[in-house]
């Protein structure tokens, strides 16, 4: 039992998942549980009883229960007790007080990476506002490389998103073509296919690959398929740079997704030991998203952010190049308007960060959704200024085969720009020995070395 | 330095005919000119439009009564647009008086057809009767025995398996207005449930989407609708395991089935 009192009114919570429910900022999603605060003072109450809460809580009581969550149980058997020793003694309010703190540094932050666990990253993110969530992830960045260096102070990467309503060749060339031409890339080029089928997506992976080499671009190409197809094919022989897989924060959740943790070993494994990366070997691509465990019916009563947060928990074990929450994707059930997916991208790459994930973000919202696209600028820049690994790059921010509208190929020039922020280094100079400099040059000039690419587009 | 040359327009043109995505937008500066900015909001305002609008329910009902089909009007139990959209679970079953009124028409049916605004009123308004009209025309009613046409307000597509259990159908089909996209604010969807009851997953339903003339066009939709109730009702089942079957069923034997050309009346005895 937790609680607190305020001017004579005793508010209780009676176990650890209500009390981080009811501490959660406003989302749909919570309400829609049945687990949200009831009124706003009785939300703030929450937050108070929690920051007043040891660290070490979390150590012992399990939001979700041990014997029956393999996520649990992973996140509990890897803790580094020597990692979260500085740290042992605090209650979550001191905890924010310390990362705001000068002590915390980029080097501390990552000392305490594998001390924190998921549920102790949500807890402090639910009384940090927006602003302290984008000053502590500034702080703390995540590198990895493939075939090249991502997540750089100074650098801003993107995912090129060709993707085509029937996976049509020209048409996903088409697209990628031009994010190219806008600077665009350096993340991935990553394709959604529109059919899981194994033939269609061996296609699109020679497709890119093509690409890659005939260009000799310094980036890596992904087909977001399920990851028992990647493992299909990664068996053919198929030019595989980095296995994709939508991950859950229960085992439940997972279970819906048609994975579980020895599943994505075995990808891990296989796609280590094609050996592609020239630089890093950091061969995975996750996508997240608040929501997904109460869209499956798999969310134990814990609150969505929670168990974002645990979804993090999952990936790092994997070492990841990648990983973004897609953040208004799920729609207004979950995030109603564009003031919460503000806030819940920024909890997510918070506690990401935190977690030590290379985190990116689908800013994104659908058209049921109450945002538009002024809401995706404001979180775009919030995001590059915390520090963001990698957004999205969508012709015209309009994906014409998920239906919905993330960030454009400019939305990324324009903020690189804002911000005097820069491509990945290998990529960067790739774009200048091409002739595209700092992607900045004439509107649709095309260098000569993509004259072959064309005629076959 | 690098050799680099304009492109020439009719080589953008040529990759712009590749793809409906928004590729080689005219630029300003970083951004994109004022024409593109303002294409892109018109497209976002429309299929904002498309999920407020509702469903014009007298209109469809005359339309259907016209063509010498019984509807029947229900409503979810979500009141209105916002509780739609924040609360699944009520547009997931019938309001009570809804139930009631069903009741009075329970029977013993082959198959029900529901019409659903879903996201978008539009797609309905636009699509829902020309697909209908084809597929009760192509159905043997010797064999078939069909229940009157549903018109359901705020409903999701599980609200299907309410009505096809309260009706006693023992297939439903649900033509529903899917999620606007910013280039297709009237996408039609239609989802297929074999032995409908409340707490069926979408597992064990099989879809259509994307009907409209510039996707998946009516006479292929009626098609492949046909082949799955005939495939239902042969198997007994709907879901995972007759997609598969769909989908690498070959496309001859798909043309093999006939469509009937749409009467203006089609009789229901």
């Amino acid at each position: 039992m937790y609680g607190t009192t305020i001017r004579g009114t005793r508010y209780g919570f009676p176990d650890l998942k209500s009390l981080m429910a009811k501490a959660a900022p406003l989302r749909s999603g919570d309400c829609l549980a049945g687990i949200a605060a009831t009124s706003a003072a009785e939300r703030v109450a929450a937050q108070m009883a929690l920051a007043d809460l040891p660290l070490s809580v979390f150590l012992n009581e399990a939001l979700v229960p041990y014997e029956k969550d393999e996520v649990t149980r992973l996140i509990i058997d890897s803790h580094d007790r020597t990692a979260f020793a500085p740290i042992a003694s605090l209650t979550v309010g001191e905890f924010r007080d310390w990362l705001l703190s000068d002590a915390a540094d980029e080097e501390a932050l990552a000392a305490l990476t594998f001390g924190l666990t998921p549920e102790m990253a949500a807890a402090v993110s639910k009384i940090c506002r927006n602003q302290d969530l984008i000053l502590i992830a500034a702080k703390r960045r995540v590198v990895t490389r493939f075939r090249n260096t991502l997540g750089l102070r100074g650098r801003l990467s993107s995912r090129i998103q060709p993707n085509h309503p029937t996976d049509d060749a020209r048409g996903v060339l088409a697209s990628a073509i031009d994010g190219l031409l806008l600077g665009n890339g350096d993340a991935v080029i990553g394709v959604n296919p529109a059919s899981d089928s194994p033939e269609q997506c061996y296609e699109l992976l020679r497709l890119l690959d093509e690409l890659r080499e005939t260009l000799n671009i310094p980036t890596q190409s992904c087909v977001l398929a399920h990851v028992t197809t990647t493992l299909q094919l990664m068996a053919r022989q198929a030019p595989v740079d980095l296995v994709f897989q939508s991950i859950g924060g229960t085992q439940a959740a997972n279970s819906s997704f048609g994975i579980d943790l020895a599943l994505l070993r075995e990808a891990h494994a296989a796609a280590l030991a094609l050996k592609r990366g020239t630089i890093g070997d950091n061969v995975m691509y996750f996508e997240t998203g608040q929501g997904s465990a109460l869209s499956a019916n798999a969310h134990w009563h814990c609150d969505q952010q929670t168990l974002e947060a645990r979804a993090y928990g999952v990936a790092r074990m994997f070492d990841p190049l990648l990983i973004n929450t897609v953040v208004g994707f799920i729609g207004p059930e979950y995030l109603f308007d564009g003031k919460q997916i503000t806030r819940a991208a920024l909890e997510d790459h918070f506690c990401g960060k935190l977690l030590g994930l290379p985190m990116g973000c689908d800013v994104c919202y659908t058209n049921h959704a109450e945002a538009d696209q002024n809401d995706m600028d404001d979180l775009l820049t919030l995001l590059a200024v915390a520090g963001v690994n990698y957004v999205m790059g969508v012709p015209g921010a309009d994906d014409v085969m998920l239906n919905y509208q993330s960030t454009s190929y400019h939305d990324v020039l324009a903020v690189r720009r804002m911000l005097d922020l820069a491509p990945a280094p290998e990529f960067a100079q790739w774009l200048s020995d091409v002739g595209l400099g700092d992607a900045r040059g004439e509107p649709q000039a095309l260098p000569a070395s993509f004259a072959p690419l064309l005629e076959r587009a | 330095m690098a050799d680099r040359r304009p492109a020439p327009p009719d080589m953008i043109a040529k990759l712009r005919s590749a793809t409906p995505a928004r590729i080689f937008l005219p630029r300003a500066g970083a951004g994109v000119t004022t024409r593109a900015t303002l294409d892109f909001q018109l497209a976002h305002a429309e299929a904002r439009d498309a999920v407020e609008e509702r469903l014009d329910v007298e209109t469809l009902s005359d339309e259907l009564t016209s063509r010498g089909l019984t509807a029947v009007r229900v409503r979810s139990a979500a009141r209105d647009r916002r509780s739609f959209l924040l609360r699944p679970d009520l547009g997931r079953r019938l309001d009570d008086e809804s139930r009631e009124r069903l009741k009075s028409f329970a029977g013993d049916y082959d198959i029900a057809f529901i019409i659903a605004e879903g996201l978008s009123a539009r797609a309905i308004a636009r699509h829902a009767i020309p697909l209908l009209e084809r597929t009760l025309a192509s159905l043997d009613r010797t064999s078939w025995k069909i229940a009157p046409i549903v018109l359901a307000e705020q409903g999701r597509v599980a609200l299907g398996d309410d009505i096809g259990e309260t009706l006693g159908a023992r297939l439903v089909a649900v033509l529903i207005g899917e999620r606007p996209g910013l280039s297709s604010p009237d996408s039609l969807g239609v989802y297929l449930t074999f032995a409908p009851r409340v707490g069926r997953t979408d597992a064990e339903r099989n879809c259509l989407s994307n009907i409209r003339p510039q996707g998946l066009a009516y006479d292929e939709a009626t098609r492949k609708l046909l082949y799955l109730c005939n495939e239902a009702r042969r198997r007994q089942l709907t879901g995972v395991e007759l997609k598969d079957e769909a989908e690498s069923l070959a496309s001859e034997r798909l043309r093999a089935i006939d469509v009937a050309r749409p009467q203006v009346e089609t009789n229901l005895d």
